[in-house]
């Protein structure tokens, strides 16, 4: 299984590079691949989305899509998509250390 | 007498109303299948429709010839499911009881999700998920002269998620045949980062997507379609230009399992992945592109899914543990034009992988790699669907749990961004 580090934590990683443990994330972590994912720096608004999809995954086991996140009115699909460019769902639930949402299936 | 109610006469419901019907003694159990519609379509051939390869009349059959004997079937709307009452509201207000109820009701475009696409449907915007707009589209293509195609996937999860891929090849030998090709940018716009769900077929469609010339543009997310103008507009402010836009619109599961509180935002059933029971109650199984589980909304995946599911029913009545077998099986043929096509088969866990099936070595059909038996491998199943399938009868050589025999890992990989 590939790995990646973060700082002074290892940690595994499956072939896109979702943490596979979500147990070993950290804030720290959290940092770092939003910066490999081209988010310099992750602010309250990056941080909301962020628990609320940790949240959602505690609850369902799942991480949430789009829909469902702005569904979930924490924020709206606009600025969802200017919060993470490109892939809001896949992207935030990288940084959040929860395996790839099953939406894209 | 108990009641078994299945809703839906597509292929799950078909298939499971054969299984069942052969493994439920007719003296303790009843069969009812309800569907709205007295035909059953060959959804499978949709995608050839547009380029005038299938007539849609060569594509239809009528459901109540396709059902055993023993089973009865009622063409009705299904307005309402209670689970509290154990019933089933259809038609004209009269009550269905169940003791075990499947959901079969699988899925359907949605295109009045997104603004605009509907304002200039079928006329410079269209599916081909449906027999009205995949004939609709044959009619346009014929007097398309040039321009730019966008092949459009506006939301996941999609009912065959390889078809959009699928119709951009076609269109590619469509054009290239007719002459057209230089004439024609065709551009394929999605939700993903890449052309497919799982990186190696996704790395092997993209390369064969650009060898045909065909654009990818990757984490598009429509906003919404200024019609008027003939473009998407994605909420990141991109927006893609077309003369003809083929869009694969939300999908969405069915309206009474959202009015009937069964469903989550998109109406799928939330439901158990491996025993394919509903999360919620005890006594209802879905099969199909009606359930949330994370595997393709496929015709395959629905025939690995049926013993399963009649295995399952058969513990529930009688009062036996479930078994957590199904492993997410889809195998699945993708045209890419010119004559050839690529088979995948994959599950939860495995990725499509290279190699050979269903055998080691010999074959004799390639994975993840053109070929032209490939090709008349997905022309030969046809007549498979009709005769096999549906009746819930394995098919040859092909086993309900994917097997790895065959299939070659790459070399482990470091982890890419």
């Amino acid at each position: 299984m590939p790995q990646r580090q973060y700082g002074t934590a290892v940690v595994d990683v499956d072939a896109e590079g979702f943490m596979t443990d979500p147990s070993r994330w950290t804030r720290e972590i959290a940092a770092a691949i939003a910066r490999e994912e081209g988010i310099a720096e992750l602010t309250p608004a990056h941080w909301n989305v962020i628990e609320h999809m940790q949240k959602e995954f505690r609850e369902t086991g799942q991480a949430p899509s789009i829909r469902r996140l702005s569904k979930g009115s924490v924020v709206s699909v606009k600025d969802l998509y200017a919060l993470f460019p490109g892939g809001p769902a896949r992207k935030a639930a990288r940084i959040a250390g929860l395996k790839k949402p099953e939406g894209c299936v | 007498m108990k009641r078994l109610v299945i809703l839906g006469a597509g292929t799950g419901g078909t298939a499971l109303a054969h299984i069942l019907r052969r493994r439920l003694s007719p003296a303790a159990w009843a069969i009812t299948v309800v569907d709205r519609s007295p035909d059953h379509y060959y959804q499978p051939g949709f995608l050839f429709v547009p380029f005038g390869l299938y007539a849609p009349r060569r594509l239809v059959r009528e459901r109540a010839g396709l059902l055993p004997g023993d089973v009865e079937l009622v063409i009705a709307p299904i307005e309402g499911i209670d689970p509290a009452a154990n019933e089933v509201r259809i038609g004209g207000g009269e009550a269905l009881p169940y003791d075990i109820l499947v959901i079969a009701t699988g899925c359907d475009i949605a295109p009045g999700e997104t603004p605009g696409l509907l304002d200039d449907w079928r006329v410079t915007a269209f599916d081909f998920y449906t027999p009205g707009g995949s004939a609709a589209l044959a009619r346009r293509l014929e007097s398309f002269q040039g321009g730019t195609l966008a092949v459009h996937v506006n939301e996941m999860p999609i009912k065959c998620p390889v078809a959009p891929l699928e119709f951009a090849f076609l269109a590619d030998w469509h054009f290239l045949r007719r002459g057209l090709r230089e004439a024609v940018d065709i551009v394929f716009v999605t939700p993903l980062s890449g052309p497919f769900t799982k990186p190696a077929a996704s790395a092997a469609l993209g390369a064969l997507l650009g060898e045909r010339g065909i654009r990818v543009v990757p984490d598009f997310a429509a906003e919404r379609v200024d019609a008027a103008a003939r473009k998407l507009v994605g909420y990141d402010g991109r927006e893609v230009a077309y003369d003809l836009l083929v869009s694969v619109p939300t999908n969405m599961g069915d309206q009474v399992v959202g009015d009937s509180g069964l469903g989550d935002e998109l109406r799928f059933v939330p439901t158990d992945p491996k025993t394919l029971r509903s999360k919620s109650h005890e006594n209802i199984f879905v099969i199909g592109d009606a359930a949330n589980v994370p595997a393709s909304k496929a015709g395959s995946v629905v025939h690995f899914q049926a013993r399963t599911v009649a295995g399952n029913v058969e513990r529930a009545a009688a009062g036996r543990p479930l078994a957590a077998e199904f492993d997410g099986h889809a195998n699945c043929f993708i045209e890419t034009g010119r004559g050839r096509a690529i088979l995948i088969d994959f599950n939860y866990e495995v990725e499509p992988l290279p190699g050979r099936f269903p055998f080691p070595l010999v074959g004799p059909l390639p994975l993840l790699k053109p070929s032209r038996l490939n090709h008349w491998a997905k022309l030969a199943f046809r007549p498979i669907y009709w005769r096999l399938m549906l009746r819930g009868r394995p098919l040859p050589f092909i086993s309900d749990r994917m097997a790895m025999a065959g299939k070659k890992r790459p070399p482990a990989a470091g982890a890419t961004a």
